[in-house]
């Protein structure tokens, strides 16, 4: 931890949950000391990431809510889902919360936006989700009130929602395939259920919706490239082994890639806190996907702009990544492995050289390394020539960068910041 | 209006290696640990940023990382009979500020001391007789052996990743190591870094005059590594940007490479940055502490009750706080009496700079790390027979090419002209076949009863309290020993092949503006009597037992090497009293 002087703001209001918490879980309902039933609703709110969206943003009070969620369509605030009887959703029936969940619906049937991942959840079963709210039940109350609705118009409108629900929302718990192994179903189950991937990684059409025949073939969301998690070369996890899968999650590094950004959360909140054969189970499940069949060929290293993104990888690049790409296992990222090097589209690869990344920092792995941002010491062309050199360098092949596609990428991180 | 804060278990001043080593031991004893640190919070990858750290304007003339004199500075005088006067621009020494301290701008040069360094005022007296040192020199035993410190001296290497090649494992004398070396359990955590021509050019040279050359300990890794933390490092790329600056390859050691994101994961620690600690309080006994007052950027003052004071801050300030906190009797060196600010010293520093053929010798000296360079230990300590020579102590020396920077690096054979045309070409021809070492002779510096810290009687700093004044001047068994150890250290050059070698010898008086380096020792040293030592064999206070005083103000006299590896196996062996002893029993851990 670290503090300034005397920042003893977040006191108070700690006390003031601490001494709500009483009479509140007695209010919630439920069989209090159902143990099993509330410990399995615990890991699948761990396991469904709540957390990720519905933490305050200060982080002081778990599911306060308040936490604005970027959408094509604007941004979307998560809700209190503490057991708050005002504010939170203690009043909600199981019935209601059920509803919410499975079928998208909210308890005075107005739609739930998708920014809440209800067609994933919807795989769940109802005892599952029961279980969650069993465990929502046992937080801490925090008198938050959250106004969720700030998209703009035509999106404000939740009637409009049904059109969405009947393109794209399937409802129905998960089925397992008898052709498979347990272990496959168990990491189909957490991959398209509660841990909702394809929320990310699977690309959407125009209103959003997942493009099923392109599952988890990686998708731009919220300023990064959400890579291809299929078993494709090179723009997936080919070169991945089961095992570097499992570290990936479990640390939030292997001996190719760091997580940073929004993968950064979902390793801190969720993956990093999953047992070892669930992380297993999602491994065998995602080597067992099939990746997209285009043949991209490689810039040629002649080319006047892979000269130039070479000279700079030599000048700033190498002495972290080597003049290879390989890096230092754990440390630094290999740009040869890395499924965010070659992605389709090049998001994140601009925005970490313009911004830089914080990688996550876990029990695990608590170093936690960081890449410096280049943005000020660049302009577009010696990135888009940079990023272009990586694209098409080390066996990979990928479509070049321009000078366009960097300007762009400064704009919308300028207005995000 | 002072605000009082709920109390903690320790309360730590300055976060910088010492500091961040007791946050991580006493937090894993389960105390509740605050470390107040004066200067900023830095992180690596954003405040050490590899495309733009290289900066020697930036960082080594314009000293960014360092304290600003004006925030606060010491006095400092040659002479007793003199008057002291404020400095204003850092010259000898570069005080640190922020967290990760010295531990963020050094060059990594990570040694043991040599066996004999502990016991040195009985083993001189044994080997020479009294009457051999020199009347006023107050050298003392350290109250802790070698051999006492042998494990701790490994944990920091471990911690640190060290490259280095053993020269005694165990007591076997190994091939390629340093033969004078106190025996080491294991070897170093990794193996040493490659060395660039020069070095290897002055290790054959030094082999060929019969010595036996190692390369120097490094805490600038050869090959990545993971330390027992779990933190990793990555190898050094010998860009040369090592002393003054940080390292965002994270592949120097420091706080931040290898305990603080261990350490900012722990529910019980807390850093508090840009605060300023200005007394450690003392309950009406004046035998106990209870706690610190510090003061925010804002000026607000705060009082940190806290069971356990540990002092990390740099040698002078722990003094200054000392004695502004009236602990311990200061030292007068009239009367030899008192403790506080008694056997302050710093090192005796000289270089020698060698011009070779331009057609013959291209040593690119851009290729370089902090601490790679080829040593030799024959003449540090008592590695040699001082008996014909009439002086005690020495240092090593050794071909260790810190850097081949833009500014500083701009070699000229005596007789150029000091800037123009003349002076550009000479630079231009000289800068890849010259040899400056950044380290060249590492002397120790012996303490007199004449060199001293105490508090000004005239200057005083923004809170009304007086500066720390310092009184040191060269000694002329310095002096014999300095003119000694660069006399041989420029054979070695020759027997190289230098054309022309130039010894730059460390002269009297002291000069506080000219850079040697920052190993300011002494002052609240350690041994086994209270009425000549401010500390017992484990840092603590003698006067009050809830205090410990990390660094090197408690080495009672300096010896010929870095000190890092020092304060740091003396941190985690006074870690361990706390541990093992302190807690189960807190009070005195040694009865006088």
């Amino acid at each position: 931890m670290r503090d300034r002087a005397g920042k003893y703001a977040a006191l108070p209001l700690l006390c003031l949950s601490g001494a709500l918490c009483n009479c509140a879980t007695a209010q919630s309902g439920g069989d209090q000391q159902d143990f099993a039933l509330i410990d399995r609703g615990r890991y699948l709110t761990v396991a469904a990431d709540c957390a990720a969206c519905h933490d305050d943003p200060d982080g002081h009070h778990p599911f306060g809510g308040g936490r604005a969620i970027q959408t094509p369509f604007g941004n979307v605030v998560a809700p209190n889902i503490t057991p708050d009887r005002e504010t939170g959703i203690g009043a909600m029936t199981e019935a209601q919360f059920d509803a919410v969940l499975r079928r998208g619906k909210l308890p005075d049937g107005r739609n739930v936006y998708p920014a809440m991942p209800f067609p994933y959840y919807t795989r769940m079963s109802e005892t599952d989700v029961r279980a969650i709210r069993a465990y929502l039940g046992t937080v801490a109350p925090v008198a938050h009130t959250v106004a969720s609705d700030q998209l703009p118009f035509p999106f404000r409108i939740r009637a409009s929602m049904w059109v969405w629900d009947a393109l794209y929302f399937k409802q129905g718990d998960f089925k397992e395939s008898p052709s498979q192994s347990p272990q496959w179903n168990r990491g189909a189950y957490l991959v398209e259920g509660p841990g909702h991937c394809g929320a990310c990684h699977t690309p959407k059409g125009m209103l959003g919706g997942d493009k099923t025949d392109q599952a988890l073939r990686g998708y731009s969301i919220q300023g990064w490239f959400a890579p291809d998690l299929t078993n494709d070369r090179p723009r997936g996890l080919a070169d991945w082994s089961n095992e570097d899968i499992v570290e990936y999650l479990a640390s939030g590094h292997n001996r190719f890639a760091a997580a940073s950004g929004p993968m950064a959360e979902e390793v801190s909140h969720s993956s990093s806190q999953m047992r070892r054969a669930d992380l297993e189970a999602i491994a065998v499940y995602l080597k067992n996907q099939a990746g997209a069949t285009d043949n991209d060929k490689p810039l040629s290293p002649k080319d006047p702009v892979m000269v130039a993104g070479a000279a700079i990888y030599a000048d700033l690049c190498s002495a972290c990544h080597k003049p290879d790409g390989s890096g230092v296992p754990y440390l630094f990222p290999d740009l040869a492995a890395s499924a965010s090097v070659a992605s389709r589209e090049p998001t994140t690869l601009i925005r970490v050289v313009l911004e830089g990344a914080q990688s996550v920092a876990t029990a695990k792995e608590p170093t936690g390394p960081a890449m410096p941002a280049f943005g000020w010491q660049l302009n577009d062309a010696q990135v888009a020539a940079v990023t272009t050199y990586v694209r098409n360098s080390w066996h990979h092949a990928a479509a070049a960068v321009s000078a366009g596609d960097v300007k762009e990428a400064r704009r919308t991180l300028n207005a995000a910041n | 209006m002072t605000t009082r804060l709920p109390a903690k278990d320790a309360v730590i001043v300055g976060l910088g290696w010492t500091g961040s080593i007791l946050a991580n031991e006493l937090t894993d004893a389960g105390l509740d640990v605050v470390a107040i640190e004066r200067g900023p919070w830095r992180n690596s990858a954003t405040d050490f940023a590899p495309n733009y750290a290289q900066d020697e304007l930036r960082y080594r003339i314009r000293h960014e990382l360092f304290l600003r004199p004006a925030q606060t500075t010491f006095t400092f005088r040659n002479k007793m009979a003199q008057t002291a006067l404020p400095i204003r621009n850092w010259g000898a020494f570069m005080p640190p500020n922020g967290v990760g301290g010295g531990g963020v701008h050094w060059n990594a040069e990570t040694w043991r001391f040599l066996p004999t360094d502990f016991t040195l005022r009985s083993h001189l007296t044994q080997r020479y007789g009294a009457k051999f040192l020199p009347a006023d020199m107050t050298i003392q035993d350290w109250g802790v052996t070698y051999d006492e410190l042998e494990p701790h001296y490994d944990r920091f290497e471990y911690l640190c990743g060290t490259s280095g090649t053993a020269g005694n494992l165990k007591g076997r004398i190994q091939p390629g190591g340093n033969p004078f070396e106190g025996p080491r359990s294991r070897p170093y955590p990794t193996p040493a870094q490659q060395q660039p021509f020069s070095h290897t050019l002055f290790g054959k040279a030094a082999q060929g005059l019969g010595y036996k050359p190692f390369p120097q300990p490094s805490g600038n890794l050869s090959r990545a590594y993971v330390n027992p933390l779990g933190v990793r490092m990555g190898p050094c790329t010998y860009c040369g940007y090592c002393e003054w600056f940080g390292c965002a390859n994270y592949s120097k050691a420091s706080p931040q490479t290898t305990i603080l994101p261990v350490l900012v994961r722990k529910p019980n620690f807390l850093a508090r940055d840009l605060c300023e600690v200005t007394r450690i309080n003392v309950d009406g006994s004046g035998g106990r502490a209870t706690g610190v007052t510090y003061v925010d950027s804002s000026g607000q003052e705060f009082e940190q009750p806290a069971q356990l004071v540990i002092l990390c801050a740099y040698t002078i300030f722990n003094l200054q706080l000392l004695l502004l906190s009236k602990i311990g009797t200061p030292y007068d060196p009239t009367s030899n009496r008192g403790v506080i600010g008694r056997n302050f010293t710093h090192q005796t520093i000289s270089d020698v700079e060698s011009f070779f053929d331009s057609s013959k010798f291209i040593f690119n000296p851009f290729i370089a790390s902090g601490a790679i360079g080829m040593c030799i230990d024959e003449f540090n300590g008592d590695n040699f027979d001082h008996g014909p020579h009439g002086f005690v102590g020495g240092g090593y020396m050794g071909q260790v090419q810190t850097n081949g920077r833009p500014i500083e690096t701009t070699p000229v054979p005596p007789g150029t002209p000091k800037w123009g045309a003349k002076w550009k070409q000479a630079v231009r021809e000289n800068y890849l076949s010259a040899l400056k070492p950044g380290t060249g002779v590492h002397g120790s510096m012996y303490s007199y009863r004449d060199v001293y810290v105490d508090l000004d009687p005239t200057y005083k700093d923004r809170f009304g309290r007086p500066l720390a004044r310092i009184t040191l001047d060269f000694h002329e068994n310095e002096i014999r020993q300095n003119r000694f150890l660069t006399d041989k250290f420029a054979q070695i050059f020759q027997a190289m092949g230098a054309k022309q070698v130039v010894k730059q010898y460390r002269l009297a008086p002291y000069d506080i503006n000219d850079y040697q380096t920052t190993h300011l020792c002494g002052g609240a040293i350690m041994g086994t009597d209270p009425k000549t030592s401010a500390l017992n064999r484990y840092l603590q206070s003698w006067d009050v037992p809830n205090l410990f005083v990390m660094g090197a103000s408690a080495f009672p006299q300096n010896a010929g090497y870095n000190p890092t590896g020092t304060l740091a196996a003396l941190a985690y062996w006074s870690a361990d009293a706390i541990r093992t002893r302190y807690l189960k029993n807190p009070g005195p851990l040694v009865h006088a």
